[in-house]
């Protein structure tokens, strides 16, 4: 089953074809609308003109998460506000928040694109798809519900959390298809063997996971216990939200939509672009977002790019599962996380120290980020009443700010190693 | 009247109390109370020494996260009812009690118990008006 499947389909001298048109439509709109281009391909002595092939791209600036913050709120957006006709927005938990924006045709677009990912991962109009990503600024949860409408599924919006009630519903109301972090759907069968139903007591099909890093073993867990079929998929805000990438039900690869979503992959420390097949850092531009057109953006995310026929008939260039970040984000429980917001947040707490590790570990299905931070004799006291409050507020103040609730402990003063080169603060437990 | 109670924090990490009472010990710090409060994920340990000034001193130089605190200690007529009585004082007076642990020894006809209060100076002011017996440093450290 195909959602656009003339673009899907396409051969590749058409496709070839497309993207360069549009590419040069796409840096003629940054050029001339956005004031960051302008200056940015003045710097580097390019202009529109110079695109004459796909190959030009490599002449062009690249785009950074920092653009977005220096620019904001609407630095980048290459249309009025009148245009807009959605926000959605980074929690800009450091600093300022990073802040995209949607014209109608921009709404269009992304529903379409993500009724791509949900056709191929098996998706119908007969279906019934619960959405367990959180609405509100981040774009998981509204992405994929109008992409999910949009195909024509009757979609049931919970939300995030209230783990019984998702049960209870998914149980009732039949739900047959179901969108979620991958460790919260392992949640949800946790949850399912304490109350003693199995996978035989939902009619669940399809399962569309993604906003965290997951493997192969998680994806049998998730299909031997609700019984579906996982399909992994792959988008960022930055450059529209989910409806990037995603495995068709053949779950070998990502179909990376490239008609809307031009990717490179560049050698992060010399950023020169290597060849198809190489593993580096995903850079991509965008080939018909109005609100904010994307050039050469640094997904900071590692994978590899690949041609190979889909037995699915697409032919779509493949994106491997990220490996990795060329930064030190990671994710807990589908909520990025960099530790220079940790380090940020424990800097406004007079007396504590700047040492702290991060171990991340599973509890059950879910992320655990433990903190650890050393004690000393101005955070200590020998009331437990008053050592409780004291942790118990801190844990609320970095809650608040991360987006997530650590689990904060104390440790003895100087038993966190001292980094002489680049600190390595993060350890992360979990089995992928 | 006050005592000087030195108190450490503990990880939660197995042979950290020995560590501490095991260092104490090395440097001839006699422990003559003591009394951990704990979490899943770390303790507090109080102690009455016989030496208190020398084991903060030794502890923090070891590293040690370490907090010195005025406690009081107080004699309880070692009968039935006995400690309800002191209680009740404290209560009758809207006095909290932080937090309270027994002392090792017996003296004649009482059992010691050591306090923390909330007000450690008013508090003493109004024992030792109402009669209480409490007991001096001098006595809990070296006795």
């Amino acid at each position: 089953m195909f959602w656009q499947k003339e673009f899907e389909t396409m051969r590749l001298e058409d496709m070839r074809r497309l993207q360069l048109e549009r590419l040069k439509n796409t840096v003629e709109n940054a050029y001339e609308s956005v004031p960051c281009y302008k200056r940015k391909f003045e710097e580097l002595k390019v202009s529109p003109s110079d695109i004459k092939t796909l190959d030009d791209i490599k002449k062009l600036p690249f785009t950074t998460k920092a653009d977005l913050r220096d620019g904001y709120p609407y630095g980048m957006f290459a249309v009025p506000l009148n245009k807009v006709v959605r926000i959605h927005s980074s929690s800009g938990t450091t600093g300022k928040p990073t802040v995209v924006g949607y014209t109608r045709n921009d709404m269009e677009l992304w529903k379409n694109m993500v009724a791509r990912i949900l056709t191929m991962g098996g998706l119908t109009g007969d279906d019934i798809i619960q959405i367990s990503f959180t609405y509100g600024l981040f774009t998981g949860g509204f992405g994929l519900h109008y992409g999910a409408e949009h195909v024509g599924a009757a979609v049931i919006p919970v939300s995030s959390g209230n783990t019984a009630r998702q049960l209870l519903i998914m149980k009732d109301y039949g739900t047959t298809a179901l969108v979620a972090t991958p460790s919260y759907a392992l949640h949800i069968a946790e949850l399912m063997e304490e109350q003693g139903l199995t996978k035989n007591d939902i009619s669940l099909k399809y399962g569309f996971f993604g906003s965290e890093p997951w493997g192969e073993a998680v994806r049998a867990d998730i299909e031997g216990k609700l019984g579906l079929k996982a399909t992994d998929n792959y988008g960022l805000s930055e450059v529209m939200g989910p409806g990037i990438s995603g495995e068709c039900l053949e779950q070998n690869g990502m179909h990376l939509n490239e008609d809307v979503y031009y990717p490179e992959i560049i050698d992060p420390d010399t950023l020169e672009v290597l060849p198809e097949g190489e593993e580096g850092e995903l850079v991509l531009t965008t080939l018909g977002r109005e609100t904010m057109p994307m050039i050469r953006y640094r997904t900071r995310d590692i994978t590899r790019l690949y041609r190979e026929k889909c037995p699915c008939g697409r032919t779509l260039i493949k994106m491997e599962k990220p490996k990795g970040r060329t930064d030190d984000m990671f994710i807990v429980n589908g909520v990025n996380i960099y530790p220079s917001q940790v380090e940020e947040a424990l800097g406004k707490f007079e007396n504590i120290t700047p040492h702290y590790m991060i171990y991340l570990k599973k509890k059950g299905a879910l992320d655990v980020m433990e903190l650890h931070i050393e004690t000393n004799d101005s955070i200590f006291f020998d009331e437990m009443k008053k050592q409780k409050v004291f942790l118990d507020n801190l844990t609320d103040k970095l809650a608040s700010v991360l987006q997530t609730k650590p689990k904060v402990l104390l440790v003895m003063p100087k038993s966190i190693e001292r980094f002489t080169g680049k600190a390595k603060r993060v350890v992360d437990e979990r089995l992928m | 009247m006050k005592i000087r109670q030195v108190s450490v924090f503990i990880e939660n990490k197995s042979g950290r109390l020995s560590d501490v009472v095991e260092f104490l010990g090395e440097n001839g710090i006699n422990i003559r109370a003591l009394s951990l409060a704990d979490t899943s994920d770390f303790g507090i340990l109080r102690l009455i020494v016989n030496e208190p000034e020398k084991a903060y001193k030794l502890l923090r130089e070891k590293d040690f996260t370490v907090g010195a605190t005025d406690v009081v200690a107080v004699a309880v007529p070692d009968v039935p009812g006995g400690l309800a009585s002191v209680l009740g004082l404290l209560k009758k007076n809207d006095i909290s009690v932080e937090y309270m642990y027994a002392y090792v020894e017996h003296s004649a006809g009482y059992a010691v118990m050591i306090f923390r209060f909330e007000d450690t100076d008013k508090t003493l002011e109004l024992l030792q008006k109402e009669g209480v017996k409490l007991l001096s440093g001098d006595v809990i450290y070296s006795e």
